[in-house]
């Protein structure tokens, strides 16, 4: 039963981690190729075109991947949360089909004249297409975290005698609390992800004197809307998002802050130091003190509940796990407003495509958004074990009864070996993009 | 409430069927027929546009099914665990062999491309006539033995095979003479069908060969379906109950028998969309009548111990689903623009589409 549960988690928690790689610059990148066509269709610029035609290469493969990687998602459900499927279908398999008719059928069917349709439709009607996409894909996003959202705070349900979760309020699904700011905090992280990747393909390109024109405008581009959505996800949305797992999963905020004990007059935030579970205290810290109690509460004595107020039971089941994820991604994160923001101010004074280190940096900077969008799902997801839906449904409850650890290993050896491969093909495909870099419309 | 559910459930998945089809069929026509260059291309050019959304509907079918019949979704997944993931495998093979391939200008790519595009398709339509096949047949739900479940009534595994292959042994496995029969008609079914698709959508050299393949094909599949009308009442004593209490029903075996008899007209067929509309016809046909035989069955039980799943056992809670109709309605009817515009635009043949080369 052990290792049911434990195959069962291992593969859904790799086969989402990598699937999420796609997704996250897809609906980035949509918003930023929508921004390129509606400055081709005010300026009239070529420049702009190019810029849309190049990036919707490389968000073709990577939709093409985000697709193929997400079906095993919707399955595994069922193939291995049988229980937890048959108990709660009823709710999230609600937001799921709806995920399914209103946006997988928007973006697959607009998708298509998008990346085939330019000369066909003409250029306001390729850029409403294109438009669609980005509204299929965001809309993807808003219904699997309204899907999340119910499982972090479960709402608008009853529970019958047989244990099944019923729903009682369609309208409570969206009015969740959970919903909005984990949602717009998710599409901020998105936005990050493009940006850095626009903006470090932009510096490539001027660091190797390749481009140089697209290089300025990748860059520009890339720093504009890095430096928005870097400040939008700390502030408000991760402030938010972190206020509603204090009021709502204090245990889980004890653990994702390092906090094993209450403290009197106030907490310090942990800004380093390792977790020692057994002998509940932090190795090696470094912490200020009272600043999170004041982040948390405005107070600087408030009091912050310690993972001592709660039974073991309760206890998330890999703090140091969660305690690093939080604390990677609030890390990168602090990381990424400063290099923005130096960038900004470089492009500000004009300087900033001859600030060589600065282009530098951005380039080497492009994988980390992609690990702190993932760090902060498992803080996420960590963060609400050991239960699959908050306080009413353990995880060890949810799994597939008739489906034995061998058969899972057996999958999800399978989706590894795939995986690696599809990585593989992925990164020699768009690094050749890359390498060869956008064209210039040829002239009539 | 359940019934009208069972009805979208059932029209989505025979949507999928119909459009995904004519995709693993251009995928086997691609595998044994394309030699050169240019018939590849225009098998590709075929399907290149669409067959991402056809591949929504059977997404799109996995949600309702989760959502409306929360109970069948998990057992049957969970039961058909090893054959579901390897159409999982299998789909995804298949989407990178059409979308990699043009990626880069190499022999050996290309080749290696064609292959897993055409085999997974092979696969894929023997795997969906498996997956029928084995709903009509029925599982050991509960997985009974000496009259005792081993587990909840609803739940079940299968492994692929047990050495006998028959679909009568105690110890069931997925694919045994009688789902394999299913299979290979899902095969050639499907291969007509897209044979009929690419001569709809292309202007291609292979057409002509192509109306041969499908005449030749028919001829087959028309064997291999009396076959299975004959052994059929093995596997379900009384196949024909619903049809004699409801004689409406018989419209839907006089579709299926259209579609095979009208394919035979293939060679003379002056419109080019006419083939492609009879296999529809078939598969129509042939799924409705094979639901309709075991209505209201979703999932039949191969024991005496635990009861078969209905479309009335395996439901979701009664607001839940009149709240879903609301949405539901919504949503169809933006598919249907959506489709509208998408066929539209690539109306006609589809040679000057390049497709994979973006």
């Amino acid at each position: 039963m052990e290792d049911m549960l434990f195959y069962d988690r291992m593969q859904f928690a790799f086969t989402i981690t990598f699937h999420y790689l796609f997704p996250q610059l897809t609906m980035g990148l949509s918003l930023m190729i929508v921004y390129f066509k509606w400055k081709f269709l005010r300026t009239k610029v070529d420049k702009f075109n190019d810029a849309a035609k190049f990036w919707m290469k490389i968000f073709a493969l990577n939709f093409a991947m985000g697709v193929v990687t997400g079906i095993p998602m919707e399955f595994q459900f069922g193939t291995n949360w049988a229980k937890f499927s048959e108990l709660t279908g009823g709710i999230i398999g609600q937001t799921l089909a709806m995920e399914g008719m209103f946006s997988f059928f928007l973006e697959s069917s607009f998708l298509g004249l998008f990346l085939f349709g330019e000369k066909l439709l003409g250029q306001k009607l390729h850029f409403l297409t294109g438009f669609l996409v980005f509204l299929g894909s965001w809309a993807s996003g808003y219904l699997i975290i309204a899907t999340h959202s119910w499982m972090q705070y479960p709402v608008g349900y009853e529970i019958l005698e047989n244990g099944k979760f019923v729903l009682t309020n369609f309208g409570a699904l969206f009015s969740n609390p959970w919903l909005l700011p984990s949602f717009l905090h998710n599409q901020m992280g998105s936005v990050i992800t493009s940006s850095f990747v626009m903006a470090g393909v932009g510096a490539f390109y001027l660091l190797n004197n390749k481009h140089s024109a697209f290089g300025k405008l990748f860059v520009k581009t890339g720093v504009i809307f890095g430096l928005i959505s870097s400040i939008l996800v700390a502030f408000p949305t991760g402030d938010l998002a972190a206020k509603n797992v204090v009021k709502y999963q204090p245990v889980t905020f004890a653990a994702m802050e390092g906090i094993f004990e209450t403290e009197e007059g106030g907490s310090e935030i942990i800004l380093i130091g390792q977790p020692d579970v057994v002998n509940k205290k932090l190795d090696n810290k470094i912490a200020v003190p009272n600043i999170l109690s004041f982040l948390t509460y405005q107070r600087w004595d408030a009091e912050i509940k310690g993972l001592n107020e709660f039974d073991e039971s309760l206890h998330p089941t890999n703090i140091p796990g969660l305690y690093y994820a939080y604390h990677i991604m609030v890390g990168l994160g602090t990381i990424f407003i400063g290099l923005m923001l130096l960038a900004a101010v470089q492009l500000y004074r004009k300087k900033l495509y001859d600030t060589k280190w600065i282009l530098w940096a951005l380039m080497f900077m492009l994988p980390f958004p992609y690990i702190a969008n993932t760090t902060g799902w498992y803080t996420a997801e960590l963060g609400r074990q050991p239960w699959l839906v908050y306080d009413l449904l353990r995880t060890a409850d949810g799994i597939s009864p008739t489906v034995s650890s061998g058969n899972t290993l057996f999958t999800l050896l399978g989706f590894i070996g795939l995986y690696i491969l599809l990585g593989l093909l992925f990164l020699m495909l768009a690094g050749k993009i890359i390498n060869k870099g956008p064209e210039t419309a040829k002239i009539n | 409430m359940e019934l009208f559910w069972y009805i979208v459930l059932m029209t989505m998945l025979t949507i999928y069927v119909i459009l995904d089809g004519y995709d693993f069929g251009a995928g086997i026509i691609h595998l044994f027929f394309a030699k050169k260059e240019k018939d590849k291309k225009a098998i590709t050019s075929a399907i290149g546009p669409f067959w991402d959304a056809n591949e929504v509907w059977l997404i799109a079918s996995g949600g309702v099914l989760f959502f409306a019949f929360p109970t069948l979704y998990a057992s049957s997944f969970s039961g058909f665990y090893l054959p579901l993931m390897m159409i999982l495998w299998l789909l995804i093979f298949r989407a990178i062999g059409l979308e990699l391939r043009g990626q880069v200008h190499n022999k050996i790519w290309e080749s290696i491309w064609d292959k897993a595009f055409g085999i997974s398709s092979l696969l894929l339509a023997l795997f969906f006539g498996i997956a029928l096949g084995n709903v009509v047949r029925g599982v050991n739900l509960g997985m009974v033995t000496n009259g005792v479940s081993a587990h909840e009534p609803h739940f079940f595994f299968l492994p692929l095979w047990n050495s006998s292959f028959s679909p009568h042994a105690e110890h069931l496995g997925i694919i045994d003479w009688f789902t394999l029969l299913l299979g290979i008609i899902g095969v050639v079914a499907l291969a007509i069908h897209g044979a009929n698709w690419i001569i709809f959508k292309t202007n291609s050299d292979l057409n002509e060969k192509l109306k041969n393949v499908a005449f030749n094909l028919n001829i087959a599949l028309l064997i291999l379906v009396i076959v299975s009308l004959f052994i059929w009442h093995i596997i379900e004593p009384h196949p024909f109950h619903n049809f004699i209490d409801q004689p409406w029903l018989w419209i839907f075996p006089i579709i299926t028998f259209t579609g095979l008899f009208g394919l035979f007209k293939v060679k003379s067929f002056k419109k080019h969309g006419l083939g492609f509309l009879f296999s529809s016809l078939f598969l129509f046909g042939g799924l409705t009548s094979t639901v309709a035989s075991i209505f209201p069955k979703v999932l039949p039980s191969t024991n005496d111990v635990n009861p078969d799943l209905t479309l009335y056992n395996v439901a979701a809670h009664e607001y839940g689903l009149s709240v879903g109709v609301y949405w539901f309605i919504i949503a169809a009817f933006l598919v249907g623009v959506y489709m509208f515009v998408q066929y539209r635009v690539f109306t006609g043949k589809m040679d000057d589409v390049d497709y994979g080369e973006h």
